[in-house]
């Protein structure tokens, strides 16, 4: 039996927690799941996210909703700008946390898709001053009022983050929700939390109000569910789920008539920033709001 | 000489809606319109005979109109297949602006046929036809109008991106504003190239059927747009049927989730535009007198069959007593009665059905304790009636401040502050509609942002345009009919 | 409190929902039966009115002997009253004593005011005494866009005074005034100050009468009259030429203040080229013919 080497100085681990409200937390359960953070890398200690975890979640989201909201357009967007601040200044840590998870090639892998979030968040972050513009606008009723089209937020979005890509893959599914100024509860597959979780604190340092985004880690068997379910939810964003799940949640969420949007895949590797960053993917998660004013002395 | 007030001030005084003159029986002829005895379905450019039948009549009379044959799921599936024929076929090929111009032509057919579409209607569901004459049938003219110069200008319509038509669409439409609604479906399905089958509602398929004529007049190619009659069965049968890409539905909330349940995981896309128990909210710096008449047009319109109706009435406590006093006398002079007469404000309530439901939701109201004042005077004796009602005195919590009744019965509650006015306004499952009285434009703008709703007016309630988005928030459904937003369900967006 | 201060607050007013409302009582269809009683109604709610530099005693004998028998092919009712200058008072009032016709005189210096009150006063006063029924007087227009209400306050009342038994309209100029929240302000005071009619228009400024400012100062009429049981008349000047047109503003009296003011006590309407019109409607629904003007004294 090979003698352990005892280093000069021991490492202090970090306890991922996962990130509600503003806060970093444990489960209310109290369970972890073990997952592999790579070859040669301590096995890290994931909380698994109980039904409580997302109740609480959804009622931080709610409570952070009208306050982001009501954010200038040029505020939301500073913060967005911002977050791509802190993961470029993280870029080191995430790239070796995902490379170690990788194969061959993984450093480059990891090297692209660490960028692409990046560049997807900076995407992201020039939208909420635009929305309005693009989207919105006067229309030319046959009447003497003004009449005026403008996007404004759903309200709390629950996203089912992809597996993999899961950097790219969340922050592709953030973004656009919160841009729109929406909060969001998000279910991390455990294959993603790793990094999911990583991202909490890059989110918590960007100046982003708590309980904006709320991410749950390794959500125990029925979560979903209660997230599709949850009447206090107005959309759902869901990533390459199974025919199953999709089946499940668009039953479950049609009994509060929810907005609800099931993409196949997650963002690609080979794809560039422009084609990753849409205002489409915003407007799943908008109300159209028209007002009649009237014109008159 | 002012007068000295005081001793005068709340002698009740009474405005005088009586018989010194009267006008006379003004009834718009019925000549015009041509009713066949059956009608079956339009499919794939011809009109079948269809099986079983059903009967629709009208509602002011209860005179049986005509048989109309009820849709198979075997009708539909002819339909489907006929739409994604004409999808693959020419229709799909066409340019956008041969399109439009089909659109155009169809436009113009229905406001040649104006007068004829507009008895037609209100025989068929009761409304009074100064409202299909002069709101229903120049809208849905003007929606086509307006679709139809959409067609070639796609691009433009979704900056960005490349679109394509959705496919075949499903559109399910309710009897409350038959031939607007069917307008609203099938101007911007067209306008985006695809193809549909429509199902009108059972009650109310005459000027859909008429319809068709016109579009059959306007060489439309078959199977553009099928038209397949029947009740909730040949819907669901449309809903599942799995050539169908698209489901667009207008109707009630609970069919609404029964659809969205229905099509789970089939990859249809789908906008419902549902119920509503709209908040008409008068500040006590409103012009009382306009706001009076927006309250009537609010919940009297089409006799309160209307999903973004202002069924429940905010009112600051400061001005409670007068707007009431006010709205009483409006009431006096509201008339009530044959839906062809021209001079007729409120018409036949549509269906039997709809009559009961009213009386129980009314009678619901009685027993909570909340005071009924009803519009007074005769109403025929034979078809479905009802006096516009308002009840006053009721908790927010009273299943008539509640529930969508979509009749002519308003529900009176009052304010204190405009944030209490924003959280009375929104504390409810729908957000279809809203409207804000006060003469302050900036106050306007700030209550219209807090609404929780698709549609809010300033100053005004009721009003439609075809370039204005109309639709829903939370359980009032989603997507948008109407403007640029209109096309979006109809694209695929790429 | 006296004065303008004993005016309460006027409600506001929206112009484009007071417009639509307006234009929906245009859409009431008036046939036969309605039709001919209304047109009768029209007549005898009239005020024949010439109000020319060119006025002299034989155009106003022409105009009263219209106004006693408006037309010869069939019986019909006589108009209010005839309105002519001050001057012309005494020669209405030969002509149509014992008729029941009333004769009204502009007075206060009309069309434009623009005189002392107390040159103002003098007018009424002579208007009066020579045999005037009923005064259509002006408010300062220059005074109220000023910004000066307690002066306009105070001169409707001095006229009031002046008046003595005679009735007194008093015009607004609402063309003037252009909003309707001036209006509905001007309504209010007039009112308060002892007005019988309100008046929207001298007939020389445009525009005169519409059926929106109508139904503005019809509102602030059965305001006053519901808090305090006092019926104030109404009466729209200039711009209504046709019969539909006439009928259209019966409409709104109608359901705006109730039968009761389908009279002429409480309704006239202020025109000359109306009649003839109505007359040749009326001569229409009893012969099925249509008319030509040239069967119609000009009056």
């Amino acid at each position: 039996m090979a003698t352990r080497k005892i280093p000069a100085r021991l490492a202090v681990r970090k306890t991922l927690k996962m990130y509600s409200g503003g806060a970093f937390i444990r489960s209310e359960s109290g369970r972890v799941l073990p997952l592999s953070a790579g070859k040669g890398e301590p096995v890290v200690n994931v909380p698994e996210a109980s039904r409580k975890d997302l109740r609480n979640a959804v009622v931080a989201a709610r409570k952070a909703q009208t306050g982001w909201a009501g954010r200038t357009a040029f505020n939301q967007s500073q913060i967005l700008y911002r977050a791509a601040e802190m993961l470029e200044g993280r870029r080191e840590s995430f790239i070796a946390r995902l490379a170690a998870t990788g194969g061959r090639k993984a450093d480059e892998t990891a090297r692209r898709e660490v960028d692409l979030a990046i560049d997807v968040l900076v995407g992201y972050a020039g939208w909420p001053d635009k929305i309005g513009q693009v989207f919105g606008g006067t229309n030319p009723v046959a009447a003497p009022f003004f009449n005026i089209t403008s996007p404004e937020a759903l309200g709390v979005v629950g996203i089912v983050a992809p597996a993999t890509p899961p950097l790219l893959g969340l922050v592709a599914s953030i973004a656009p929700v919160i841009a729109g100024g929406n909060t969001c509860v998000v279910l991390l597959p455990a294959e993603a939390s790793l990094i999911g979780l990583e991202l909490g604190e890059v989110l918590a340092t960007s100046d982003l109000p708590g309980g904006v985004v709320n991410l749950l880690s390794a959500p125990q068997a029925g979560t979903l569910a209660h997230l599709a379910g949850h009447a206090d939810v107005d959309g759902l964003l869901a990533t390459a789920i199974t025919a199953e799940d999709h089946r499940e949640i668009e039953t479950l969420g049609a009994e509060t008539l929810k907005r609800i949007v099931v993409l196949p895949e997650a963002p690609g590797m080979d794809q560039a920033p422009a084609d990753i960053v849409s205002p489409y993917r915003m407007l799943s998660f908008l109300e159209m709001k028209t007002a009649w004013h009237p014109i008159g002395v | 000489m002012a007068t000295n007030e005081s001793s005068t001030l709340r002698t009740p005084r009474r405005l005088l809606f009586g018989d010194l003159w009267t006008y006379a029986p003004a009834p718009e002829s019925r000549d015009i319109v041509r009713l066949q005895p059956r009608y079956g379905h339009f499919i794939d450019g011809a009109f079948t005979e269809g099986g079983e039948t059903m009967q629709t009549i009208n509602p002011a009379t209860e005179e049986v109109l005509a048989e109309v044959a009820v849709g198979t799921s075997e009708d539909v599936d002819r339909a489907v297949k006929a739409a994604r024929r004409a999808l693959d076929g020419p229709w799909g090929r066409m340019s956008g602006a041969e399109r439009g111009k089909f659109l155009y032509r169809i436009a113009r057919l229905i406001q040649e046929h104006a007068r004829e579409l507009a008895v037609l209607e209100s025989l068929d569901g009761g409304k009074p036809i100064r409202e299909s004459r002069d709101i229903d049938i120049p809208l849905a003219a003007a929606h086509f109008f307006y679709y139809a110069g959409w067609a070639d200008k796609l691009g433009y319509a979704v900056p960005g991106a490349q679109v394509g038509p959705v496919g075949v669409a499903g559109q399910i439409i309710p009897w409350n504003f038959p031939l607007l609604m069917a307008a609203w479906k099938l101007a911007p399905a067209l306008a985006c190239g695809n193809t549909l089958v429509l199902k009108p509602a059972e009650n109310t398929p005459l000027t859909a059927m008429r319809l068709a004529e016109l579009i059959l007049e306007a060489d439309l190619p078959p199977g553009v747009v099928n038209i397949v009659n029947g009740a909730g069965a040949t819907g669901s049968a449309l809903v599942e049927h799995p050539g169908v890409n698209k489901i667009a539905f207008t109707g009630s909330t609970a069919v609404g989730r029964h659809i969205q349940r229905a099509i789970a995981g089939s990859g249809k896309k789908l906008t419902l535009e549902l119920g509503g128990k709209g908040a008409n909210i008068i500040f006590e710096d409103a012009p009382i007198d306009q706001a009076v008449e927006g309250i009537v047009a609010g919940i009297f319109f089409n006799q309160g069959h209307v999903c973004c109706a202002g069924s429940r009435l905010l009112v600051q406590e400061s001005i409670h007593d007068e707007v009431m006093e006010k709205l009483r006398w409006r009431m006096q002079s509201l008339r009530v009665g044959d839906p062809l007469d021209k001079n007729t404000d409120v018409g036949a309530i549509n269906s039997r059905e709809q009559l009961e439901r009213i009386q129980t939701l009314v009678a619901s109201g009685v027993e909570a304790g909340g005071q009924l004042y009803q519009c007074p005077g005769d109403l025929p004796e034979k078809g479905f009636f009802f006096r516009p009602s308002v009840f006053t005195g009721l908790a927010q919590s009273a299943r008539v401040a509640q529930e969508e009744i979509f009749g002519p019965v308003l529900t009176v509650l009052t304010f204190r502050t405009p944030e209490e006015a924003i959280e009375r306004a929104n504390n409810t499952p729908y957000g279809l509609s809203a409207g804000v009285w006060s003469d302050k434009g900036s106050r306007l703008f700030m209550v219209a942002g807090a609404m929780r709703a698709g549609v809010v007016w300033g100053n005004t309630f009721n009003r439609f345009d075809p370039t204005s988005p109309f639709g829903g928030y939370k359980e009032s459904g989603f997507g948008r009919e109407g403007g640029r937003h209109g096309l979006l369900p109809y694209l695929e967006v790429r | 409190m006296s004065g303008i201060e004993s005016v309460r607050p006027s409600p506001t007013v929206d112009r484009v929902a007071t417009d639509a409302r307006a234009a929906a009582f245009t859409t009431r269809s008036i046939k036969k039966e309605a039709k001919r009683s209304g047109l009768e109604l029209v007549i005898s709610m009239m005020d024949l009115t010439t109000l020319e530099g060119a006025d002299t005693p034989g155009r106003v004998r022409e105009l009263c002997a219209k106004a006693k028998q408006p037309m010869v092919q069939a019986p019909c009712p006589p108009v209010a009253a005839v309105c002519v200058y001050p001057t012309l008072v005494p020669v209405a009032r030969q002509e149509l004593s014992g008729t029941g016709i009333q004769v009204a005189a502009v007075a206060t210096y009309f069309p434009s005011g623009q005189a002392t009150l107390q040159e103002r006063l003098d007018e009424v006063r002579r208007a009066v005494e020579a045999g005037a029924d009923e005064i259509d007087m002006v408010i300062s227009r220059g005074a109220y866009l000023r910004g000066d209400l307690g002066f306009v306050y105070d001169e409707i009342a001095s006229t009031r005074e002046a008046c003595g038994e005679a009735h007194l309209k008093v015009i607004l100029e609402t063309g003037e005034l252009q909003t309707y929240d001036r209006v509905r302000r001007a309504s209010d005071i007039a009112i308060a100050a002892g007005a019988h009619f309100i008046k929207t228009s001298t007939g020389k400024v445009s525009p005169a009468a519409t059926m929106p400012v109508t139904l503005v100062m019809l509102e602030a009429i059965r305001d006053h009259y519901l808090r305090t049981g006092e019926k104030i008349g109404m009466k729209p000047a200039g711009g209504i030429r046709t019969a539909k047109q006439a009928l259209h503003y019966l409409v709104m009296v109608k359901e705006t203040l109730g039968d009761a003011w389908l009279t002429p006590d409480l309704f006239r309407f202020g025109a000359s080229s109306l009649l003839n019109d109505v007359l040749m409607q009326l001569e229409k629904l009893r012969t099925g013919h249509y008319q030509s003007a040239r069967y119609f004294s000009l009056g």
